[in-house]
């Protein structure tokens, strides 16, 4: 699976499915299983339909037919959110192994 | 028209040393000698996903994890240094779509999901570390499997 075709183009995997979506939603956007299944099918068919190594099989799915904004920001200064500070990310970590524990 | 990464990544880290890119002049490539619906297929993916209190990731981190095919989704969790997570962190199944799996398992699409899974944090410097490392590790608990191909998911 590739949302980045120019990576995946110099990479030269033996077969790759091409989704044009942000970076993050390589198998589809959160809570939208039939949308994600459809992806996954569409992934595992080209399994069989690739006989030429190193072919990309492009998607027909669009992230947002209304608004390709999308495109200009991704990967690019400010796109990320902020990480927590070291103290804030040791105490989330701490917190999620003593949820699982108790669990 | 599709995101150039390659420039944006020179632009994004480019206060670091530039990040010399994979450049394969051909693609490997085995034949699948059977239908999908006979093959037993496992799921890697790069967006960092840890089961229950599996240690976190961090940068530089050439582990993987092993996470259970029967893993609920309130079992699981995201780190990674180079994505903003939230909507995996919301639905794992944007870059780790092990429900999917599941149900293309369940209607006979594929054989068989190969129990575990496995995942890693592709935010990782060096290539020499995922080829020389990273890789063969899992080439040998897919090998172990029985895996007739793998469906890799980056992030």
């Amino acid at each position: 699976m590739t949302s980045a075709i120019d990576i995946t183009q110099a990479v030269r995997p033996p077969r790759a499915v091409f989704l044009n979506f942000p970076l993050g939603h390589q198998t589809g956007p959160p809570d939208q299983a039939e949308l994600q299944r459809k992806i996954v099918t569409d992934a595992m068919r080209a399994f069989e339909t690739i006989t030429t190594p190193g072919t990309i099989v492009e998607l027909p799915y669009v992230w947002d037919a209304s608004d390709r904004s999308w495109e200009d920001r991704d990967y690019t200064k400010g796109w990320m959110p902020e990480r927590p500070s070291r103290d804030a990310a040791d105490a989330q970590e701490a917190e999620r192994q003593a949820r699982f524990r108790r669990a | 028209m599709p995101v150039e990464y390659i420039p944006r990544t020179r632009e994004l880290y480019s206060s670091f040393t530039p990040y010399r890119w994979v450049q394969n002049e051909s693609a490997p490539f085995t034949p699948l000698l059977k239908p999908i619906a006979e093959c037993r297929i496992a799921l890697i993916s790069s967006g960092g996903i840890m089961y229950r209190d599996q240690p976190r990731f961090h940068r530089e981190d050439a582990s993987y994890r092993r996470i259970p095919k029967d893993a609920r989704a309130d079992e699981l969790s995201v780190w990674h240094f180079g994505y903003p997570t939230r909507d995996a962190e919301r639905d794992v199944n944007c870059v780790f779509p092990l429900a999917r799996m599941r149900e293309l398992e369940a209607a006979g699409v594929i054989g068989a999901l190969i129990d575990p899974a496995f995942s890693f944090m592709g935010g990782i410097y060096s290539a020499r570390k995922v080829r020389d490392e990273l890789a063969p590790q899992i080439v040998d608990e897919l090998k172990r499997a029985h895996a007739d191909a793998f469906f890799l998911v980056p992030a």
